[in-house]
């Protein structure tokens, strides 16, 4: 991997471009290598002149070095021990970068330190980059800092597009770096296996001039910290291949669908509906089965006639965001004991679920393989028997109002199935009359004459 | 004087302060034996004489004392126990634990008792408190029995403290040590034509028959033995002909029974008890209308002595009339014999006037076989490793015995309806009651620390996180547990080429097994594809009744992760469809006497499953390392620098290694479009109906699946050869045939013991070890793993773990698999599977 930065001169009477040698601190007719923990830096000049002139900062990545050590210390990315981090941009560039041109990133220069206050035209090139989101996200990235953008993909087809990057501007050259050192590990999205923690938080305080300001601060906080795991988490990113594909959005799946859905603020419809329902039948335990990050647990926990509530899903992942959403850590021994979280599995039966009074499925059937969903039925109406279960899944007729979705194409991309109401209809008949339920089915959300509501609930209540 | 008490009792020491109780139990009993009630104050308050802290002395005092008879531990309480509420709650303590009470009562001279307190430390109270001790004593001693106690000694005097010799001796029901082999036989009911045919069919030779009331007898020539659930006599015609040969075998030792409801309740008539004569019993007595004196007696004696069950085989049998939960397995109480003689019942009654059941069977977890009857039931059936046998005879049905340890079942029709059941018998399913219980799958059986003991040698162990691991995945992603009845090992690589370009190559696989005594080897060709277990019915009828499954199919196929393999049912009906063809071609059903197979395989190309993976991962790796260099060469070339030669010589050999990797890689992929564009290479045939096939070697497995090949273009042989590795000739031919092999784009080799399961002197030897080829191994490592400074560095690569791992996962696997065919709960065969994944999430180096 290797960052290329020109500098041009319109007249070398100002400055010759070749003084970018004293800005980098560097003979233009040498080759430098410095050796770093992340590997080799080599800078030499292919273009020396008066109008313009170019240095080459070429990283050499040691990819033996690279991988030995954080594989047995189980640092994750197990599965993917052969990938394009020896040779693509990313953060071990602005590490290496640091290290290699740590003076001219300061802004200093012994010989030409009014070049380095002043704003100069750069030409910059980084080859090849990984990139996160596309072209998209160079723009949003680099279109705010005044740069122009030019990239020309290479491999588009993974996770990270590869590009050849080539961007222009007028500016300080340590400013240029500054935003090179921090947006480039941003671009790349992936989390930071191969440098310590610390050395992430470094980054970020690198941009503290511009980053404030930048209109994609989130994004850039946001990826720039990706590298926290617990140890649940580490043992199933070692089963990753055993997990689907995920396709590199970077918004937790769960967000992709609600963009979808918001204009109608649905999932907040649904969540009421639930609620309501519950209230009206006069339930006072209630178990949340896929409760995710605890949404519905938030809303039954205001109310009083609830005194016990659990919620079980299957991913650790998402009860550790719950039970913090939920502050069951601060949480005094009353809560602990009105609110349970419990890892759980819809496809298995569970001794715990006995003895409640409601079940609630809120989008969550439509995440199971329907040959699995009997499984589910026999557990929950056959075996846990709640005197109510409320179930909500998406309208699948109701797909053809969204805009931008294809045909065929579902909400979230880890849906097994969507239903049309007549398929819910028939499911939640069929499931009442098995296991001895009533059941009420409606739409929730608002109603179009043709498509119906954009989700639908069933309402199920055991005869004896 | 010789005290005897049961060797699982709780032993309540009760005396006054300074009566010696804890001299005495320290004499007779170990010291973890003992829980004191001085002991526990001193734990809770660093006091023993604290009597403030005596509540919650004796906290920790009944919590110690449960913990270890809930374990089945002799456990000796040492407090004074002089007062009658305390008591109480001791017997209650062993009553919930199904343990005997037992009373040693020290009745001590109080004033001697007070004079040992005063030559001691921290006893410094008056004589008026061993007075007291000693008066409430004194005010108990008759009642004791009554309280519940169940043997109750009495020491009067120092001396008496001093002599006992206390003798343990096991449980009544406890016959551990005797191994069988059974012949357990269900609720005769009075049906004797029927039970001598059975044990004729059984193989038993009988005395002939004489009538009278001179008891029969049979016995088999192999000392087989046959053991009575229970239920001899009431509703049927030759009640006291059954009482006859069963009074004698049990007489002459071939025989043996527990006692069944029936067996009581006629028990108490003999006696002369007032009991109400029905339900069958009016036959009896009508029969023993007509019986001597004399044989009245015998039977009642015989009667009245059966055990309420018997716990055999080391802990692995049980025997009880109606049953037995686990937790009342070798113990002793009136609750333990309830359960035993009537089972478990609600107290309400059913519309036919029957008690209703609970259904205990359902939630038994236990490792041992529970045999019983009391229930008739149109088949004998397996749930969870209990077993009723009482097929109801009685009611026109069968009389069935069960052959242990072998697990089979032998019946004998009834010859005649003597009785109208009360309610009609269960029609039954169509699928068995334990696939009809393992239609759902418990998640609190599976989220905690596994354990595991294999048949292969040794207790596998699985961390919590990792089983939580697994269990999340597997919920979320797995094909129906009843189709995954198996996840394959992993394998290990090769010791590592100690020299040249190579990190693999044959010399040391084959060294590894020569010197581990291995002369029989096969080396089989190996696939770059994705790993996919093929289960195989002849139908999906067939596959119904073998699976219980009820989603139609007649087969599966599934990744080495369980997940279905193809993401369209049709093409996977298809595969499945094909392959079942193909065996039927081939004549393996027959041959096996199977109607399903589980076949393990390689399922190529490469990219039909992996294309995200290519996709994500190698391609943009191929494509950066060439920009890489390329960026790197184009800037050099720019302008001569001193120095650069080397840069640019390494940036050359990068471009070369990674156009070198893409072309490996390319050799993998082709579209896969259509079934005819796949390739699915089978290597083993794991298993078939009643049959794990690693009994059979790795030959019989090659030869009969190219026998199978030939059967469907899809299918592709795979080559192999059977070499002796000591031998250098065959070695040398090995190496050759892997060179080219790899050099014409294959994976490389994997080398296996001839047999399947071989052991050697360390246990088991690897099942497998596969040899990877120099440009495969690109894929693996990267595009310069083998520039000859990052080889020297690869070289070093622990292989313990991997070595490891693999053993751990062949031997559950296998374990999972032989659970399968027997027949065992799936939840014993699904926490197998689970273990394979759950140890995959492991830390190894991915990369072995």
């Amino acid at each position: 991997m290797q960052i290329e930065i020109t500098l041009t001169s319109a007249d070398p009477a100002d400055y010759p471009a070749r003084d970018l040698g004293f800005l980098l601190h560097k003979h233009p007719d040498h080759l430098h290598q410095r050796d770093t923990a992340v590997g080799r830096m080599s800078i030499f000049f292919p273009d020396v002149g008066e109008a313009r002139c170019r240095a080459v900062l070429h990283l050499s990545v040691d990819p033996v070095a690279l991988v030995r050590g954080r594989l047995e210390k189980g640092d994750g990315l197990l599965a993917q021990y052969v990938n394009d981090r020896p040779y693509a941009a990313n953060s071990l560039l602005s590490v290496a970068m640091a290290r290699a041109i740590g003076q001219t990133m300061a802004g200093k220069s012994k010989e030409r330190q009014w070049l380095a206050d002043r704003a100069l035209p750069f030409e910059l090139r980084v080859v090849p980059v990984a990139v996160s989101g596309g072209l998209e996200v160079i723009e949003r990235l680099f279109l705010p800092l005044v740069y122009a953008v030019e990239a020309v993909p290479l491999d588009e087809s993974g996770r990270r597009a590869i590009f050849d990057l080539r961007l222009s501007t007028t500016a300080r050259l340590a400013e240029i770096l500054s935003h090179l050192y921090v947006l480039v590990p941003v671009l790349d999205n992936a989390k930071h296996y191969w440098i310590d923690a610390a050395e992430v938080e470094k980054l970020l305080a690198k941009g503290g001039d511009w980053l404030p300001a930048h209109p994609e601060k989130d994004m850039i906080a946001r990826r720039a910290l990706k590298h926290r795991r617990g140890l649940v988490e580490a043992a199933l990113d070692r089963l990753s291949d055993a997990l689907p594909e995920e396709d590199g959005e970077e918004a937790p799946a769960a967000e992709a669908e609600e963009v979808l859905e918001k204009p109608i603020r649905l999932h907040d419809l649904r969540l009421d509906a639930v609620r309501d329902a519950i209230l009206a039948a006069g339930a006072r335990s209630v178990l949340d089965l896929g409760c995710g990050e605890g949404k519905l647990i938030r809303r039954l926990k205001r109310e009083r006639g609830i005194d016990r509530i659990c919620g079980v899903d299957p991913s650790v992942r998402a009860l550790e965001i719950a039970r913090r959403r939920l502050y069951l850590d601060e949480a005094g021994e009353a809560m602990a004991e009105r609110i349970r979280l419990q890892m759980g599995s819809l496809t298995y039966g569970d001794r715990r679920w006995q003895g409640f009074d409601a079940a609630t499925l809120v989008e969550v059937i439509e995440h199971i393989d329907p040959p699995r969903l009997s499984a589910l039925e026999l557990s929950l109406f056959g075996d846990a028997r709640p005197g109510l279960v409320v179930v909500t899944t998406p309208n699948r007729e109701y797909n053809a109002l969204f805009e931008g979705m294809a045909e065929g194409q579902l909400r979230h991309r880890d849906h097994r199935f969507e239903w049309t109401r007549a398929e819910f209809g028939d499911w939640a008949a069929r499931v009442a009359g098995a296991f001895g339920y009533t059941v009420e089915t409606g739409p929730l959300g608002p109603f179009d004459d043709t498509h119906g509501a954009p989700s639908q609930i069933a309402v199920f209540r055991r005869v004896a | 004087m010789k005290i005897s008490i049961p060797d699982f009792a709780l032993v309540v020491l009760i005396g006054p302060t300074g009566s010696g109780k804890s001299t005495f139990a320290r004499a007779h009993f170990a010291e973890t034996e003992i829980v004191s009630s001085d002991a526990c104050r001193a734990v809770v308050a660093d006091d023993e004489t604290d009597q403030s802290a005596s509540a919650d002395a004796f906290d920790l005092l009944r919590y110690t004392a449960g913990i270890r008879l809930r374990r089945r531990l002799l456990t000796v309480i040492d407090a004074t126990s002089v007062q009658r509420p305390d008591r109480a709650e001791l017997v209650a303590l062993a009553r919930k634990y199904h343990a005997l009470p037992l009373a040693l009562v020290l009745n001590i001279d109080p004033e001697l008792c007070h004079d040992r307190n005063a030559g001691r430390a921290n006893r410094d109270f008056g004589p008026h408190v061993a007075r007291n001790h000693s008066r409430a004593l004194r005010r108990s001693l008759k009642g004791l029995k009554k309280e519940g106690f169940r043997q109750v000694h009495i020491m009067n005097a120092p001396c008496e403290v001093a002599a006992p010799e206390i003798d343990r001796q096991p449980l009544w029901t406890d016959q551990r040590h005797d191994h069988g082999p059974f012949d357990i036989i269900g609720d005769l009911h009075g049906c004797f034509d029927e039970l001598t045919a059975l044990l004729t069919r059984l193989g038993y030779a009988h005395d002939p028959y004489s009538p009278g009331e001179s008891l029969l007898s049979a016995r088999h020539p192999e000392g087989r033995r046959a053991f009575f659930v229970g239920d001899i006599t009431d509703r049927g015609p030759r009640n006291i002909d059954c009482l006859r040969l069963v009074m004698g075998m049990c007489a002459e030792g071939t025989g043996h029974a527990v006692m069944g409801n029936h067996d009581q309740k006629l028990a108490r008539w003999l006696y002369g008890r007032k009991v109400t004569v029905n339900h069958g019993l009016e036959t009896t007595v009508a029969e023993m209308d007509g019986a001597s004196e004399a044989f009245r007696k015998a039977a009642h004696g015989f009667l009245d002595g059966l055990r309420s069950h018997a716990w055999l085989a080391g802990g692995k049998l049980v025997i009880a009339h109606a049953g037995l939960k686990e937790e009342m397995h070798g113990r002793g109480s009136a609750a333990v014999r309830s359960f035993a003689l009537f089972g478990e019942t609600t107290g309400e009654v059913d519309e036919f006037g029957l008690p209703v059941r609970l259904d205990w069977a359902r939630n038994y977890r236990g490792d041992a076989d529970v045999i019983y009857g009391h229930t008739p039931m149109p088949e004998a059936e397996w749930l969870n490793s209990t077993l009723c046998i009482d097929t109801g005879c009685v009611f026109g049905g069968k009389l069935t015995a069960l052959r242990w340890p072998e697990r089979e079942t032998v019946a004998v029709p009834a010859l005649a309806h003597y009785s109208v059941p009360a309610k009609p018998l269960d029609p039954g399913r169509d699928v068995t009651a334990q696939q009809d219980h393992d239609r759902l799958l418990y998640f609190d059986d599976f989220a905690r620390k596994q354990r595991i003991e294999t048949r292969l040698g040794g207790v596998v162990t699985i961390p919590e996180e990792n089983a939580l691991a697994a269990l999340e995945v597997m919920s979320r992603y797995a094909v129906d547990p009843r189709w995954l009845i198996y996840l394959p090992p992993t394998m290990a690589a090769c010791p590592t080429a100690p020299e040249g370009p190579y990190l693999e190559r044959p010399a040391e696989a084959l060294d590894f097994f020569a010197t581990r005594g291995v002369s029989d080897l096969v080396v089989e060709e190996k696939h770059m594809g994705s790993r996919a277990l093929l289960v195989i019915a002849r139908d999906a009828t067939a596959a119904r009744a073998r699976f219980g499954v009820e989603d139609g199919k007649a087969g599966v196929v599934f990744t080495r992760t369980g997940r279905p393999f193809f993401a369209d049912d049709a093409l996977e009906a298809a595969v499945v469809g094909r392959l079942g063809q193909a065996i039927g071609k081939t004549g393996l059903w027959d041959a096996l006497d199977t109607d399903w197979l589980l076949l393990d395989a390689e399922v190529m190309p490469w990219s039909a499953k992996a294309s995200v993976l290519l996709r994500k991962q190698y391609y943009p790796t191929v494509t950066a390392a060439e920009h890489s260099a390329a960026a790197l060469i184009g800037a050099l070339d720019a302008r001569t620098i001193a120095g650069t030669q080397n840069l640019r010589s390494d940036a050359a050999g990068l471009r070369d290694k990674a156009l070198a990797m893409r072309r490996t890689i390319d050799g993998y992929c082709w579209s896969a479009e259509t079934l005819e564009d796949y390739r699915i290479a089978p290597f083993h045939i794991l298993a078939s109906e009643g049959h794990v096939q690693t009994d059979r070697a790795h030959d019989w497995h090659m030869t009969t699946l190219a026998a199978l090949c030939e059967a469907d273009p899809i299918l592709q042989a795979t080559g192999w050869r059977r070499i002796d590795p000591t031998d250098k000739a065959q070695c040398d031919e090995v190496t050759e045939w892997w060179e080219a092999h790899t050099a014409a784009g294959g994976e490389g080799v994997v080398l296996k013991p001839n047999a399947f399961v071989l052991r050697g002197a360390k246990g088991l030897v690897q099942p497998a070890m596969k040899v990877r080829g120099r440009d495969y191994l690109r894929i693996i490592y990267g595009p310069e793993y083998d520039l000859e400074a990052n080889v020297a560095r690869l070289r070093k690569r622990g292989l313990g773990r991997k070595f490891s791992l693999a053993d751990r996962e062949f031997r559950i696997g296998l374990e999972g698999l032989h659970r399968f065919v027997e027949r065992r709960p799936l939840r014993q065969v699904h926490e197998c599977a689970l273990a394979v994944l759950a140890l995959e999430s492991e830390p190894v180096d991915p990369r072995l």
